[in-house]
């Protein structure tokens, strides 16, 4: 027990003294999984609101396609963009495995179901009155599309917002694609896994708050957002 | 040249007729109430004429101009109207944003959009809650909105939907006085959707009764009241006295019909042998307590099975081998000390007789 809060106080010490390791580890952490969820976001929201505003066969299908990988383990996706990265993989030729941007690609592709299902369903709880609304007073189609982004637009941060938590969280695909290599590629949660595993508390623990810390920051986020 | 015209206009919802050729016409400058009681189809014909849903088949014209020809023709011509729904909504964003999305959306000069806005917000009332989210308002305040949003347009045609329907008397008075500003002020041309009998019959000049997907009846309220042209259109204006009978002699314009026994005779022309209702206006029936002798062809010896207080007025339900109702004063009623069970000598004039045919 006293180890347990040895570390910790150790962990706090870490923290406030801005460890440069510790602070490096956070940085890019948060680098890598914003700029994942802002590309992610700038084709999933768009992509979004054309599968909403058309009708087209195999539309339920295809959204209950997209809800069904919401929970798609990150080790499948770390497989799947290992496959497509590795020397022997059709994308193997641009030597991406085991760097940053490859940890990008993998994180939007985590993502880009939630962001997509999320749009979808932000735009459906438009009420359709407010579309007719919109019509009878004169707005074109165009017109009335932006009305309906912007009558949703709580919903749709709301949506990428959770899509960055999800991709600041997963460990799987880092560690897969990422091969946590010290100073390169090591994020928050593979480094937390590591360094566990290696017996090293203080750095985990000190680490796990920093990521606890920025899971809050979401939360508290998403909620001012809700209650708007 | 109508405003609006509708030839064999019909609606279809998964299977079910839901408007049967409709032709009506809306003339530049009319107020036309479209009666009838909930899911008459009232609301699909006026979301037909807004251009907002396409008829199964026939056609619309606005101001001369067939609407069939293009979505861009639509919403352009859906530019020079206004719809206020029956349960309006109101957008995310503040009452002065949702005054003014119409204007934004037509194109119009920001300081012009300004101007009139704010001279709408002063008209309805809301000018000190400008800045607050409309989301945040009142039923009544959002039906206020929800007028002003449509009438600062300056439309043409100004589309309402039950626009007293869901508020307490107190809103919906409110928004009537609303309604009747901008009938005499603006000269608008309006089509009204509405179930309320009595708060169509102060605003509309003339009325469309509309009964299961069907315009049974169009014309104004006193021909609508004085002579229904079937027995639907006369129970859903409220004609009391309705009267099954059979025609059985017709002589010199004079025609005797056999109700349940009693012959009465009306002035119209049906052959003998038809069956028909005898519609009797409950003024129209002088109640005595002795037999009087008058020009009234039309006597009967009755019982009163009901009296009902109706303000000034009396309602004297009376059994005369046919259930009848009239109308006298207050003050007559009680000077003949009607009471229930008492018996009473009924005439009314073969004049005051309207003949709907079975």
């Amino acid at each position: 027990m006293t180890e347990i809060w040895q570390g910790f106080v150790k962990a706090i010490e870490l923290i406030v003294s801005f460890d440069p390791e510790v602070m490096e580890i956070a940085g890019r952490s948060l680098s890598i999984s914003v700029t994942a969820t802002l590309l992610a976001a700038v084709f999933c929201l768009p992509i979004g609101s054309i599968i909403h505003f058309n009708r087209f066969a195999g539309k339920r299908i295809l959204i209950n396609l997209i809800q069904t990988f919401y929970s798609i383990p990150t080790v499948v996706v770390g497989l799947f963009v290992f496959l497509l990265f590795s020397r022997a993989g059709p994308l193997g030729g641009l030597n991406l495995l085991f760097t940053p941007a490859v940890m990008v690609i993998g994180q939007m592709v985590l993502i880009t179901p939630i962001l997509l299902g999320l749009t979808i369903s932000a735009l459906s709880g438009v009420d359709k009155a407010i579309i007719d609304t919109a019509r009878s007073l004169g707005a074109s189609g165009f017109q009335i599309t932006a009305l309906i982004l912007k009558e949703a637009r709580f919903a749709v941060m709301a949506a990428v917002i959770l899509a960055f938590g999800r991709a600041i969280s997963e460990v799987g695909l880092a560690l897969m694609v990422g091969g946590n290599i010290r100073g390169f590629t090591r994020v928050l949660t593979t480094a937390i896994s590591l360094e566990t595993s290696k017996g090293d508390i203080e750095l985990s623990i000190a680490l796990a708050i920093i990521l606890i810390f920025i899971a809050l920051i979401i939360n508290f986020a998403l909620n001012r957002i809700q209650q708007r | 040249m109508s405003l609006v015209e509708t030839v064999n206009l019909c609606q279809r919802f998964d299977g079910r007729d839901v408007l049967k050729n409709i032709n009506l016409k809306v003339e530049r400058g009319e107020v036309f109430a479209v009666i009838g009681p909930t899911g008459a189809g009232k609301t699909t014909l006026l979301r037909l004429v807004n251009l907002l849903d396409l008829p199964a088949s026939g056609i619309i014209y606005f101001d001369g101009i067939d609407t069939a020809q293009s979505a861009r023709l639509r919403t352009e011509l859906r530019r020079r109207m206004a719809f206020v729904f029956q349960k309006p909504m109101v957008f995310n964003m503040s009452v002065y944003d949702n005054i003014a999305a119409g204007l934004k959306w037509r194109g119009i000069e920001k300081s012009r959009i300004k101007e009139r806005t704010n001279a709408i917000l002063d008209m309805v009332g809301l000018s000190a809650d400008k800045n607050r989210n409309a989301r945040t308002l009142s039923g009544g305040e959002v039906q206020r909105v929800a007028i002003a949003r449509a009438v600062v347009c300056e439309p043409e045609l100004l589309l309402l939907d039950e626009p007293t329907a869901n508020l307490d008397p107190g809103s919906a008075a409110r928004i009537e006085t609303l309604v009747t500003e901008i009938i005499r002020r603006r000269k608008t041309t309006i089509i009204m959707a509405t179930h309320d009998m009595s708060h169509g019959q102060r605003l509309a000049d003339r009325v469309g009764v509309l009964l299961n997907g069907e315009i049974l009846q169009t014309g104004d309220w006193r021909e609508l009241f004085s002579s229904p042209q079937n027995k639907e259109v006369a129970d859903f204006v409220g004609v009391e006295n309705i009267i099954d009978g059979k025609v059985v002699s017709n002589q010199d314009g004079i025609v005797a019909i056999n109700a349940g026994g009693n012959i009465i005779e009306a002035v119209a022309d049906y052959p003998v042998g038809e069956e028909v209702y005898v519609c009797v206006r409950p003024e129209d029936i002088i109640v005595a307590r002795t037999k009087i002798s008058s020009s009234a062809r039309n006597s009967f010896v009755g019982e009163i099975t009901r009296i009902v207080p109706f303000g000034a007025l009396t309602r004297v339900e009376m059994d005369c081998g046919f259930p009848l109702v009239a109308l006298v004063t207050k003050k007559s009623a009680e000077e003949l000390e009607l009471n229930k069970g008492k018996q009473v000598f009924v005439s009314f004039k073969a004049t005051a007789i309207h003949i709907i045919k079975k």
